[in-house]
């Protein structure tokens, strides 16, 4: 007989060394799915993974950059969902804030640029911040839903964005919006250190470890961490709820208007609904992987980017069947989850002599 | 039962455990708090099922796996929380999750009610009943269901002393039939007016039993608690005592619109204890919330606060508890949801003692450092079992959540202090320690508000005890003078004499 108890605590490095062990094991269980399934060597198809994610300089910074979009995001939904409070819009956040920052590359391409860039900076932020101000008041005030009511806010935001992309329609005819001011890069992050995606890296890892000691360290965090635990607790302690759920819930949107704003100017130069590109629903994963930790987002965001990446890669290299690297990265999650049930219980076999007496 | 053993994770529940319950006799099961008393019966009447050891009834060894097994052995177990269906009536309950027909149940309850002299309505719905009348309700379900061994897990703690005498009466009258009857309890004074015999446990292990008739008070207590206690509760007199708090014609109503205090007025004065009361739910945690700040009060109502440094005069009454923070009121609160209100279950001890102070200093950062010296001073000085201070508060034990709770909010030299059912689910130990820190608190010239539900306990530790009848005041009497019954009467009727209300 197998008996389930609740561990009291655990060593740090215990933790992390079993969740590698889940890796290793998931990393063998794959391999014996994928020789079962297509006859192939394992090793080659892990090795075309990470072929496809770091390969070569190109997709090693196509990587990087997939990476601090998904972590940036999943940055900005930590302290909402800290406090318990279920933004699932980020999706509609960041298309606002990526809205934004197009419109002024568009409409005000004659200021100079690191002034442009300043102002869509800021009214990116100040978007996305409105379009969670919105649930959040709500929330505060008249006790909706969140959940339902971010969720509805993404509806809007692609509809919004649809309409603008129908407006600034280049070239006319093709429903979507060419790479905007290709000619001079007027309101495009500049390239740093000859890398055109550095400043993006630095903007994102700045916002993480700041966003780490907002929660850790400020009087703010602690204020989140109490109405997540406990809103009674929270107004017994002197807490307004009301205010703290709106301010933070504005905090997560404004920093999704900054990843819109960093889609658009730092990456694509150019908006359509897709610019989100779900990442608003994939950080919801990160985010709870982490425990709301902003540090181990990084990795958590690096996992999955790499698993997206190498999947598509073998897909296409060996030529299979796309939803066999679904299955390969399926199986890797699912060990990472089931490895939290390890850290969290322990197993203990009991001795025969018991079974008996009870038998 | 013999040789029983239950685990939960680490920590052993009963360990070793022998009892014998024999035919027609009322046995007390004695212990503190975490002795392992509800584990053992929960494992004759099937909720758990035990790790090693045996059990036989009727001399012949049987394994019970669910209550559906302890019924068919003729084993009913009256739990603590009722598990009882809100909307449904008395004799939908009974049958619930047997077969039968609703008359055969009405039938089947009016028989037992006449035999051992109950009263059920069979039609009237749970929602509708008192609390006595729920526990009435779970007696008969049980024996309806033919049990002859009944297990009672601390009948008498939600009950006035009225209806424990009616209770104790009933029980006499199943004993009288043949029946076993198992009563769980901690309070001495009911052992030894009840039970023909007394079982202890401490810590999971069996003690030993002894005939009610062979022992007293004081022996027993020796056994529960290990080494002999005094039960007497110090209570200084503090000669100089002043107003600090003044309230007058409060009434609240709670989210449905029902009145939950109805024009309570009294005062609470520094340097003594005052009582609180009353039948639970009577409006103690309106009383004390609406002090805080987390009750809004009705039109009329008036709380003064009397600060003792400046002798400034404050109104309470229509403030949030931001605002009453920013004014600088002096009162400490220990709520009586520990987990869910005073403290937060999921942080370690620092972090919980800067739930009170974590916005002093300018600076947007937390600084932790006295957080860190309050908790070790508070785990040393009030004896705080923890692995270290890092450990979640949800995970110790509940006397010592209710310590992180009391010294942290004693820790700010309060002038008003309120607790709600301070020692609920503490061992006598923890209670007694409990006692004096609220009495030294009462010394230091602190207006001490202590909601309590044991008689015992508020006769002999407060000056004054406030009686809540149905969110009024029924009364205030004078703690050396009043008596049990007293107090009873007034808890069931205004004024004590009005008994129709």
């Amino acid at each position: 007989m197998i008996r389930i108890s609740r561990r009291a605590s655990i060593p740090r490095w215990r933790s992390w060394l079993i969740r590698l062990l889940a890796i290793i094991l998931a990393l063998m269980v794959n391999a014996v799915v994928i020789y079962a399934l297509t006859k192939m060597n394992p090793l080659k198809v892990y090795e075309a993974m990470f072929d496809g994610a770091f390969g070569t300089n190109r997709r090693l910074w196509n990587t990087i950059q997939e990476v601090m979009m998904l972590l940036c995001i999943s940055v900005a939904l930590a302290p909402s969902f800290k406090m318990r409070f279920w933004n699932i819009g980020a999706e509609g956040q960041v298309l606002i804030g990526g809205v934004v920052a197009a419109a002024c590359m568009i409409y005000l391409k004659s200021i100079p640029s690191a002034l442009l860039l300043m102002i869509m900076f800021i009214l990116s932020a100040m978007a996305g911040g409105i379009w969670s101000f919105i649930p959040a008041i709500s929330k505060a005030k008249l006790n909706t839903n969140e959940t339902l009511f971010t969720l509805m806010m993404n509806y809007i935001a692609i509809q919004l964005t649809a309409y603008f992309v129908a407006l600034w329609e280049n070239p006319k005819g093709s429903n979507c919006v060419n790479i905007i001011n290709q000619q001079n890069g007027e309101g495009w992050l500049p390239a740093i250190f000859g890398k055109p995606y550095a400043i993006n890296v630095i903007i994102v890892m700045t916002l993480t470890v700041l966003m780490y000691l907002y929660l850790r360290r400020t009087k703010h965090g602690y204020e989140i961490a109490v109405v997540g635990a406990s809103k009674n607790t929270a107004r017994y302690a002197a807490i307004d709820v009301g205010k703290v759920t709106v301010r933070t819930v504005s905090i997560s949107g404004a920093i999704c208007g900054i990843a819109g704003f960093i889609a658009v100017a730092g990456q694509s130069h150019t908006i359509s609904v897709n610019t989100a590109g779900g990442r608003g629903f994939v950080a919801i994963i990160v985010a709870w992987l982490s425990k709301f930790n902003t540090l181990v987002m990084v990795l958590i965001s690096l996992l999955l980017v790499f698993m997206e990446k190498g999947a598509t890669e073998i897909a296409s290299s060996f030529n299979i069947n796309d939803n066999i690297s679904k299955m390969i990265m399926g199986i890797i999650l699912f060990f990472i989850l089931g490895s939290e049930f390890f850290i969290n219980y322990k197993l203990e076999i009991a001795k025969a002599e018991h079974i008996s007496k009870e038998a | 039962m013999t040789d029983i053993t239950k685990r939960f994770g680490d920590v052993y529940a009963n360990r070793n455990v022998c009892l014998n319950i024999y035919k027609g006799e009322i046995l007390s099961l004695l212990g503190e708090n975490g002795s392992g008393k509800t584990t053992l019966m929960n494992m004759l009447s099937g909720i758990y099922f035990p790790d090693s050891g045996s059990i036989e009834v009727n001399g012949v060894p049987v394994v019970i796996k669910s209550p559906k097994d302890a019924f068919a052995l003729h084993i009913g177990m009256i739990h603590q929380h009722f598990k009882l269906i809100d909307v449904f009536t008395a004799a939908e309950n009974v049958l619930l999750g047997i077969n039968g027909k609703l008359k055969d149940a009405k039938d089947g309850i009016k028989q037992i009610c006449d035999k051992y002299g109950f009263a059920v309505e069979s039609d009237k719905k749970v929602y509708e009943m008192s609390v006595s009348e729920k526990q009435t309700l779970e007696i008969v379900k049980v024996l309806y269901r033919g049990a002859d061994i009944l297990i009672l897990d601390e009948p008498t703690a939600v009950l006035t002393p009225q209806e424990t005498e009616k209770l104790f009466s009933v029980m006499r009258a199943m004993k009288a039939d043949g029946k076993s009857v198992v009563i769980i309890t901690h309070k001495l004074h009911e052992v030894l007016d009840i039970s023909d015999r007394v079982a202890v446990l401490r810590k999971g292990e069996y003690i030993g039993d002894v005939n009610t008739g062979d022992t007293d008070a004081q022996s027993l207590s020796n056994m529960m608690v290990g080494r002999s206690v005094s039960l007497n509760i110090e209570r200084p007199i503090v000669e100089k005592t002043t107003t600090r708090l003044k309230v007058e014609h409060l009434s609240v109503r709670d989210n449905l619109g029902v009145l939950r205090l109805d024009d309570v007025s009294f005062d609470a004065f520094g340097g003594e204890i005052l009582g609180i009361a009353g039948i639970t739910g009577s409006g103690q945690k309106e009383l004390l919330e609406a002090i805080a700040g987390l009750q809004a009060a009705e039109k009329r109502s008036s709380i003064i606060y009397m600060d003792p440094k400046t002798g400034m005069e404050e109104q309470l009454c229509g403030k949030n508890p931001q605002q009453i923070y920013s004014m600088g009121v002096g009162f400490a609160f220990v709520p009586e949801d520990r987990l869910g209100m005073g403290l937060v279950g999921s942080m370690d001890i620092p972090d919980n003692m800067l739930l009170r102070s974590y916005l002093d200093g300018k600076s947007g950062f937390v600084n932790m450092k006295k957080p860190k010296e309050l908790a070790s001073q508070v785990v040393d000085e009030l004896g705080v079992v923890t692995p270290n201070l890092k450990t979640q508060v949800s995970k110790l034990s509940g006397g010592n959540v209710q310590k992180v709770l009391v010294g942290r909010e004693i820790a700010g030299d309060p002038a008003l202090l309120m607790t709600a059912y301070a020692v609920r689910g503490l061992d006598i130990n923890t209670s007694m320690a409990i006692y004096q820190l609220l009495n030294e608190q009462k010394k230091k010239g602190t207006a001490v508000i202590y909601v309590g539900e044991d008689l015992d306990v508020l006769l002999e530790l407060c000056d004054r005890i406030m009686v809540l009848c149905s969110g009024r005041v029924s009364g205030i009497v004078d703690g050396r003078a009043a008596t049990k019954e007293q107090i009873g009467l007034m808890m069931t009727s205004i004024g004590g004499t009005d008994k129709n209300d």
